[in-house]
């Protein structure tokens, strides 16, 4: 079977070249590795989250009031497009833990009657439900628990209506609502400072002063209803009642940060791997072309034998096709690992009953199909070259190459340099194309290493504007209800407090033409130096003497720029609307909150000033002392360590960045060995035979070396420019793809970062290069000399 | 005729091993080459003749026996003090020229003066072999005679003591390897290179000092040649 034999020169083929075959397969299995890692775990995470909402009936639409008496719930219920509607108590409470000097925080959420509410039900992990009557029973969230200690049996304290009163664990919880918890204010979750708790209705309604009445609302719709519909009406209904503006899931705290991460999970298959896929399928095309080359002969022997040019070409598309297939197992197995790493890291965040790393076929069959469509049209232009040759032309060897004089020789007869040198730059004007490939793909190494060490850039970028310029505050106190100014002048009077300043953070929704957005107000002091507004290079500014002052992102989303008015609507008393001019447009990454200073909302409020935030300077020296005041002072609902915050934020991305960036520095570095290991052999295959005269010349290996690397580090050092360039075009999509509704990347790239890419790159060709130069020392000189191409 | 010796070869043996196959290609040779003097190495294919050269030329080292270059024993350096030897002492020309074909005659010559210690300009070599008007020609766009030439004159640039010449016609037909044994044989007359030069072309012996037979890796004779004859008289 002559077929069978052709088969058999295919698997030695594929051994002779392994090195390189593994090389661009290490680069195809890159891309693979991403899309694999991207699509497995995003499609992990959503079926997650979908069969978490479905069974758990996760609701539609929330809002929250002052306020409202529990007959007004069959009226809303009644709703045109509602489904169920369910009432609830919710608030925040401070907890006194057991051993923790500071007070932790939690929502207090309230379950009816009847036991186990039927939308947002949580999954019971462990012991029974708080008994619906007992006033010191609740149920908590797992992590929370856990991160504290507690499990069923265990007590600890809280302050409910003024009062501090011990509560009893009966059981830990999973909710959907929160699947991923943050406190208010907060940028990470913080498990051992921030939970839920769940008590019966009765006794919270008690504790919040909200007996007969409740304050929290869940709702579903009905197929084909109108959720903006919904909200519309049920605004106008809570309107009396202290309501302060429904919203859909999309602005849900926990849904939103997993849609999110969701998004970013979309935007890694949709960046990275079209990078690998492409410098793979440029290497196949590289090293085919030399094989065909080198194999000439043998092509033109099996034509004179009677094979079809299109069984030639099916032979060398299997070749390419099987390097492609390493490749791809190569990234299906790290794809497959890194996506179970990745997913066991999201249930440490994300808080699911059941999360477990389900890729699907999908994923594999698509990047499969995608990295063996890259190889096979890689190769297609050599092998359709091959299938074209003339049995007789193919025997004969090729023409040699033919050189030119040009603009270059002149200079470099100006230059004065060596022939070595020219050599250099004869070979890769000879080879334009090539010499263009071997740049680009160390070009896009340097780009995905520019991009890779951007997101540290970025994410200092927000650390620094978050913490050490926006909000640098030590503590931010919630207060239970809004106050007159005159608090702010008590919570100075706290113990180890150096400075206070408030602010009033009201719910609106801003509108301009047919576009509007639900966010937040915080009217501030101009004065204020707590926390500060920052410009759009991220310089401190302060609030101006009126109108608002609107985060970048949010000026887009409503088209809005400095100078144009918007419509402010209160979605908390006194309710009314405004027009007011946005004269700012400010940097925030973090959240979404507009700006004003607090003499012009109340002036549009027609009341006095009012707070209910105030932000802390402490003497760090008097925080024990601080935290006990804190934890009997029932006005204040809930406080914000900002060092904590910080702290937890910095280890949180160290361990994550360090982590993801180290796997992009290699896949970065990958291509470049990738990319220059190939160029090189093809070169070292080529002119074996040039060197081999050069070193009987008497030119050392060294010497004879230099020809070989100085061409490729030429090629890696005219890589950069246009590396840096793609890098920063590279970063910029990945601010865009990875900005969410709560966190925005900013394009931000130190030139340190550029330098690192450079020199990685550079040294990472270097000793590609200088791999295959330790090849030549094993040419020996009188056989290399004998034979000819 | 007292001459002093510059390459002395004492019981010089060469064994191939590939995998399991032994080829002898060197059997025990013994050879003196003598200033100014222009030898020719005459052998069947496979007589060790080629084995023999790159080991003159340092291109190679015997299995066992010694090799002297004047007072230096090249069987006793390193691959560093091989390479200083060429680059120092030895010009080489092949059968197929091994021209860089990316750089052009005058180009191809300067790789080595710029190496060499006393090196003669890249154009006065050319000159010498007849391609003043070629200088600026890639090896492409040079016929086989042309190339060879200019790999004498790359050979001879370097003004070396040696000029070692494996089948340097072999690809050249009777007329245009004449030109070649010409430039061979006024670059000994001339410069008083010591020239060592293999063929298979019996006829090329009349322009020797000496010719050294071999054959299956052993000298089998050596001939004095009291009168050589210049090639332009020698045909085949």
């Amino acid at each position: 079977m002559v077929m069978r034999a052709l088969d058999r020169k295919l698997l030695r083929d594929l051994r002779r070249i392994w090195a390189q075959a593994l090389a661009i397969a290490l680069v195809l299995g890159c891309g693979v590795m991403v899309l694999v890692l991207a699509t497995g775990t995003e499609r992990s995470l959503r079926l997650a989250r979908q069969s978490f909402y479905d069974r758990m009936q996760f609701a539609d639409v929330f809002a929250s009031a002052t306020r409202v008496p529990k007959g007004q719930l069959a009226e809303i219920a009644a709703i045109p497009g509602v489904a169920q509607a369910e009432a609830r108590i919710s608030m925040q409470v401070v907890l006194d833990l057991p051993g923790q000097t500071k007070p932790a925080q939690a929502r207090l959420v309230s379950l009816p009657e009847a036991g186990a509410p039927v939308l947002n039900r949580p999954v019971l992990r462990t012991g029974r439900l708080p008994d619906p009557r007992a006033t010191d029973e609740v149920a908590l969230s797992e992590s929370f628990a856990e991160a504290n200690g507690l499990f069923p049996g265990s007590s600890f304290g809280a302050i409910l209506n003024g009062q501090w009163r011990e509560l009893r664990v009966t059981g830990l919880m999973l909710s959907p609502e929160f699947v991923y918890l943050i406190g208010p204010g907060s940028l990470m979750p913080d498990d051992s400072r921030y939970g839920v708790i769940w008590m019966g209705e009765v006794p919270a309604a008690a504790a919040a002063g909200l007996t007969g009445a409740f304050n929290d609302l869940s709702l579903t719709l009905t197929r084909g209803a109108s959720r903006d519909r919904v909200i519309d009406a049920l605004d106008r209904q809570l309107a009396p009642w202290g309501g302060t503006g429904a919203y859909g899931r999309d602005l849900q705290s926990s849904d939103q940060f997993l849609s999110g991460e969701l998004d970013q999970l979309g935007a890694m298959a949709v960046i990275l791997p079209p990078i690998f896929l492409i410098v793979s399928a440029f290497l196949v095309n590289m090293v085919m072309g030399r094989l065909i080359g080198l194999e000439r002969p043998v092509i033109g022997l099996l034509k004179a034998m009677g094979f079809t040019g299109r069984e030639i070409a099916l032979h060398y598309l299997k070749l390419a096709a099987g390097i492609g297939l390493v490749g791809v197992l190569i990234g299906w197995g790290a794809g497959w690992w890194l996506g179970a790493e990745l997913t066991a890291l999201y249930t440490r965040f994300y808080r699911f009953p059941w999360l477990v790393y389900t890729p699907g076929t999908a994923s594999f069959a698509l990047s499969a199909l995608m990295g063996l469509g890259a190889v096979v049209a890689g190769a297609l232009r050599a092998v359709r070259g091959s299938a074209r040759l003339a049995p007789a032309v193919a025997m004969q060897p090729p023409a040699p190459p033919r050189f030119r004089r040009g603009h270059i020789d002149a200079l470099a007869v100006r230059l004065g340099l060596r022939q070595t040198t020219m050599m250099i730059l004869r070979a890769i004007t000879r080879w334009p194309g090539r010499a263009l490939v071997t740049s680009l793909g160390v070009a896009a190494s340097i780009a995905v290493l520019v991009a890779c060490f951007f997101t540290y850039d970025a994410i200092s970028s927000v650390i620094d504007a978050a913490f050490s310029r926006t909000n640098r505050q030590s503590v931010t106190l919630t207060l239970a209800e809004n106050a007159p100014r005159s608090v702010i002048e008590d919570a100075a009077h706290l113990p180890g407090v150096l400075r206070a300043e408030g602010a009033l953070a009201v719910p609106v929704r801003l509108s301009h033409g047919p576009r509007s957005e639900r966010t937040l107000l915080e009217a501030r002091s101009p004065e204020a130096t707590l926390v500060q507004t920052l410009d759009a290079g991220g310089h401190a500014v302060p609030l101006p003497a009126d109108g608002l002052a609107l985060p970048e992102s949010l000026a887009t989303k409503l088209d809005l720029h400095a100078g144009e008015s918007v419509t402010v609507t209160l979605l908390a008393p006194p309710r009314d609307s405004f027009e007011i001019p946005v004269t700012r447009v400010i940097r925030q990454d973090l959240g979404e909150t507009a700006s004003i200073p607090a003499a012009a909302l109340a002036a549009r409020m027609r009341m006095a000033e009012q707070v209910n935030r105030i932000d802390l300077l402490l003497d760090p020296d008097r925080l024990a002392e601080f935290d006990r005041a804190v934890k009997a002072t029932p006005a204040i609902a809930g406080t914000l360590f900002w060092p904590d915050v910080q702290r937890q934020f910095d280890a949180t991305l160290n361990e994550n960045l360090t982590r993801s960036v180290s796997i992009y520095a290699v896949l970065g570095v990958l291509i470049t060995v990738g990319v220059v290991y190939n160029a090189a052999r093809i070169r070292l295959s080529e002119r074996s035979y040039e060197l081999a005269s050069l070193r009987v010349l008497g030119f050392s290996r060294a010497e004879v070396g230099a020809v070989l690397v100085g061409e490729l580090m030429l090629l890696t050092l005219l890589a950069i420019p246009p590396g840096l360039l793609g890098g920063y075009g590279f970063a910029a999509l990945i601010a865009e793809g990875f900005s969410t509704d709560v966190v925005r990347i900013p394009l931000v790239i130190a030139r340190r970062t550029y330098a690192v890419a450079a020199l990685i790159a550079t040294v990472s060709a270097l000793v590609a290069a200088l791999a295959v130069r330790r090849r030549l020392d094993r040419v020996g000189l009188a056989t290399a000399l004998k034979q000819r191409e | 005729m007292a001459q002093p010796a510059v390459f002395r070869v004492e019981g010089v043996t060469k064994t191939y091993v590939t995998g399991s196959v032994t080829v002898a290609a060197l059997r025990g040779i013994d050879l003196i080459l003598n200033e100014g003097e222009l030898v020719v190495l005459l052998g069947a294919s496979g007589s060790g003749k080629s084995t023999l050269l790159n080991i003159l030329g340092a291109l190679d080292s015997p299995t066992t026996g010694r090799v002297f270059f004047r007072d230096t024993e090249l069987t006793g350096l390193d691959d560093a003090g091989l390479t200083a030897f060429r680059r120092a002492h030895v010009g080489f020309v092949f059968q197929f020229y091994n021209l860089v074909p990316s750089l052009t005659a005058r180009e191809n010559v300067a790789l080595v003066t710029e190496i060499a210690r006393n090196p003669m300009p890249p154009e006065e070599a050319l000159d010498r072999v007849g391609l003043a008007a070629r200088l600026d020609h890639f090896p492409a766009e040079l016929s086989g005679g042309e190339q060879q030439r200019v790999a004498i004159a790359r050979a001879l640039a370097k003004r070396p003591e040696v000029l070692l010449c494996d089948e340097p016609t072999g690809a050249l037909d009777s007329a245009t390897g004449v030109t070649v044994l010409q430039a061979i044989w006024e670059a000994n007359r001339d410069l008083g290179t010591v020239t060592a030069l293999i063929t298979h072309n019996a006829a090329i012996r009349q322009m020797a000092h000496r010719v050294i037979r071999l054959a299956d890796g052993r000298v089998t004779a050596i001939e004095e040649n009291a009168s050589p004859q210049p090639p332009q008289g020698i045909e085949w």
